[in-house]
């Protein structure tokens, strides 16, 4: 019945062939597997050599907090949680994207993820790699984080099961542990791809021992579908339960602004927001750099655009719910923090935030603009942007003017924050890059499934073929 | 084909991975819980001191009760240590020539304390007070064991936090009357009655809050 439907509609609204340029199966290997194997465009490069030092100075800012402690940030009475939470909030959300794309859309039979989901997983894990530092030096001694695990231990010391801090470790080292795995076992046909392509004995090796030698037979193709729908189905509940947890850290605390029941899904759009905006921005230059324009098309891009219009739309709500509660609850303490968020002392970085994440997205309204890459990049790092700001505003503002007005007191980061927040990309650029240049950037063996030859019917009755 | 794939005996290691993954995390884990531990690094310790000073002759043979020499251990958290007077309280009349008692007349005559090597160290963190058990009944002999039996001083408990916490949980069969304290070889008769023992120090509030599980009382 689809596919009559897809036949008639007429040429002018039909979907675009998610794969362009007349690519069939050789040229799509050729295309993807040709980035890791030939020397990488004189870019790549620079931006190596410029992420490598960045994060050669967060390494050494990270020996200087060591050695000298966490005085050296802003965090302070009131505001114990400064950048190091604002950070980790912020990383977290960025990896969303990679679940969303890889789990949700694969359960949904979303096709269009295939091109972009290798890409967006990779993101997620590097992603959390930076997240995961962040509580890690904000404990203080982090030589002592493995505290953070509930390890037998002769203090007889236990974390506070209690406590949603914990909940957290549990959440967030479940997703590294699953996204890793769906990353690597996704990737693992494609691996053989270049392994049986390496001409030279060392990739040949190395590819071949991460392929774990896979044959491509029949059987081997059965049972990496079947494990790749298990990991799909348990990674699902990940994309809501990791950043609800993440919520959680704020919201169970009882204070006005953060003790709010909106969290949990307010945060999981953000991050799914964030996410897609992180993959446009590494997305438009690198399929620009390494000649993918066929396998990510416009229509890629173009979905991607609408779902951050939409979580945009779905974040800009939960601000404004979460002022209409504070009036409609009555309670005075929560009626003050959300004027003072939108017109005291953080007022700027609100705006900010309103602006970046609500009102700049809106220009996705217009085809036009969702086609156009300048444009969409730019809200896309506006949108980055904005999302950190998010939570800062939420981290900061209703920390620096809590119940007792004595000890209110205006946040203002050192350079330490600063650096550091810009070394965590750094750590994020130098991972990223390294798996542009020797990793399968394009899930190959997913791609061809969506292309029309791959369709059984497609020989015989073209005319079936839907899109 | 078969260049790309692993060679057949590697098939024999397949069974071999999943006992490394079992059994490997069980064993770094035991390894570290018991050999890290406490019980094994610190139990036992006995170091040489600068005179051969035998608890067992002094404490168990001659009867000399602990406080005469650690002075302060009722009123003070430190249980000092005796100065070299104390000492020569007897040792002026008792083997005053001995060779074995030399650092002890250096001591004297130069006025610089003898050089004793501590046994029970606890981390600089801790705030261990004698005074504070020694009132609430709990013996010497709990920490420190049959002192009076030792010829040379040995740690006999691991002094982890693990082991502070046992007692701090459930102190009352650890506690005996006041004046029992320093009877290292006293036996706790099955039918103690509870009047007898002193009162505790800190003991749970009304609100069944009880402050000797509080981060803050040993470490402050």
């Amino acid at each position: 019945m689809a596919e009559v439907a897809a036949r008639e509609l007429p040429e002018s609204i039909k979907p675009p062939d998610l794969i362009q340029g007349g690519e069939d199966f050789t040229s799509i290997t050729n295309t993807v597997a040709r980035v890791a194997e030939y020397k990488p465009p004189k870019g790549w490069y620079i931006a190596f050599g410029i992420a490598v030092s960045v994060l050669g100075v967060l390494l050494a800012m990270l020996g200087y907090l060591f050695w000298k402690g966490v005085g050296i940030w802003g965090n302070n009475q009131p505001v114990a949680w400064g950048w190091p939470i604002v950070n980790f909030v912020f990383w977290v959300g960025i990896g969303h994207a990679g679940t969303l794309i890889s789990a949700v859309l694969f359960l949904f039979r979303q096709q269009w993820r295939t091109s972009i989901n290798r890409f967006a997983e990779a993101m997620t894990i590097f992603a959390v790699m930076c997240a995961g530092l962040f509580p890690a030096i904000h404990v203080g001694r982090p030589w002592l984080a493995y505290w953070l695990f509930p390890i037998p231990n002769q203090m007889r010391m236990w974390p506070n099961f209690r406590s949603p801090l914990l909940w957290d470790v549990f959440a967030v080292s479940t997703y590294a542990t699953v996204s890793l795995l769906f990353w690597y076992m996704g990737m693992v046909p494609d691996l053989a791809t270049l392994r049986d392509r390496a001409t030279k004995k060392l990739p040949r090796l190395l590819y071949g021992v991460f392929a774990l030698g896979w044959t491509g037979s029949n059987r081997a193709w059965h049972r990496f579908e079947r494990a790749y729908l298990l990991l799909a189905a348990l990674a699902t509940p990940l994309v809501l339960s990791v950043h609800s947890v993440v919520s959680f850290d704020f919201a169970v605390a009882q204070l006005p602004g953060w003790h709010t029941t909106i969290f949990p899904p307010y945060f999981v759009a953000g991050a799914i927001f964030s996410g897609f905006a992180m993959v446009i921005t590494l997305m438009v230059p690198a399929r620009q750099f390494f000649g993918l324009k066929n396998l990510v098309t416009m229509r890629h891009l173009e979905n991607m655009c609408k779902v951050i219009m939409a979580t945009g739309m779905m974040v800009g709500y939960a601000y404004g719910v979460e002022f209409f509660i504070a009036w409609y609850s009555g309670n005075k303490y929560e009626g003050f923090v959300f004027i003072n968020r939108a017109l005291g002392n953080y007022a700027w970085a609100y705006w900010t935030m309103v602006t970046c994440n609500v009102l700049l997205p809106q220009v996705f309204w217009f085809r036009k603009m969702r086609r156009n890459l300048v444009v969409m990049f730019v809200i896309a790092a506006f949108v980055n942007v904005g999302m950190w700001f998010e939570r800062f505003v939420i981290t900061v503002t209703s920390t620096s003017r809590d119940f007792l007005p004595s000890s209110w007191h205006y946040f203002t980061p050192t350079l330490f924050d600063a650096v550091i927040l810009l070394g965590s990309f750094g750590l994020f650029f130098t991972f990223f890059l390294l798996f542009c240049r020797f990793l399968p950037t394009v899930a190959m063996a997913e791609v061809k499934t969506v292309l029309p030859e791959a369709h059984p019917g497609h020989h015989h009755q073209p005319a079936e073929v839907e899109r | 084909m078969s260049l790309f794939q692993f060679p057949r005996w590697t098939d024999k290691l397949r069974p071999l991975l999943g006992v490394t993954l079992v059994v490997g995390p069980a064993y770094v884990t035991g390894l570290f819980y018991f050999g890290a531990s406490p019980k094994t690094t610190d139990v036992g310790y006995a170091p040489e001191q600068p005179i051969p000073f035998s608890h067992a002759l002094h404490a168990g043979e001659l009867g000399l009760d602990c406080r005469y020499c650690h002075t302060t251990v009722e009123e003070a958290a430190h249980a000092a240590i005796p100065p070299t007077s104390i000492c020569l309280n007897c040792h002026q009349r008792v083997l005053p020539e001995s060779p074995l008692l030399a650092p002890l007349r250096e001591s004297a005559e130069t006025g610089a304390p003898i050089p004793w090597v501590r046994v029970h160290d606890l981390p600089d963190y801790v705030y261990f007070d004698h005074a504070a058990h020694v009132l609430s009944g709990v013996s010497c002999v709990e920490c420190h064991g049959r002192v009076d039996t030792m010829e040379v001083v040995k740690q006999v408990q691991p002094l982890s936090m693990g082991w502070c916490l046992d007692c701090h949980r459930d102190p009352e069969p650890r506690r005996r009357p006041r004046e029992l304290v320093t009877r290292l070889d006293w036996e706790r008769p099955a039918d103690l009655p509870a009047e007898l023992l002193p009162p505790r120090r800190l003991s749970a509030d009304e609100n069944g809050h009880d402050p000797m599980e509080d981060c803050s009382t040993c470490h402050r």
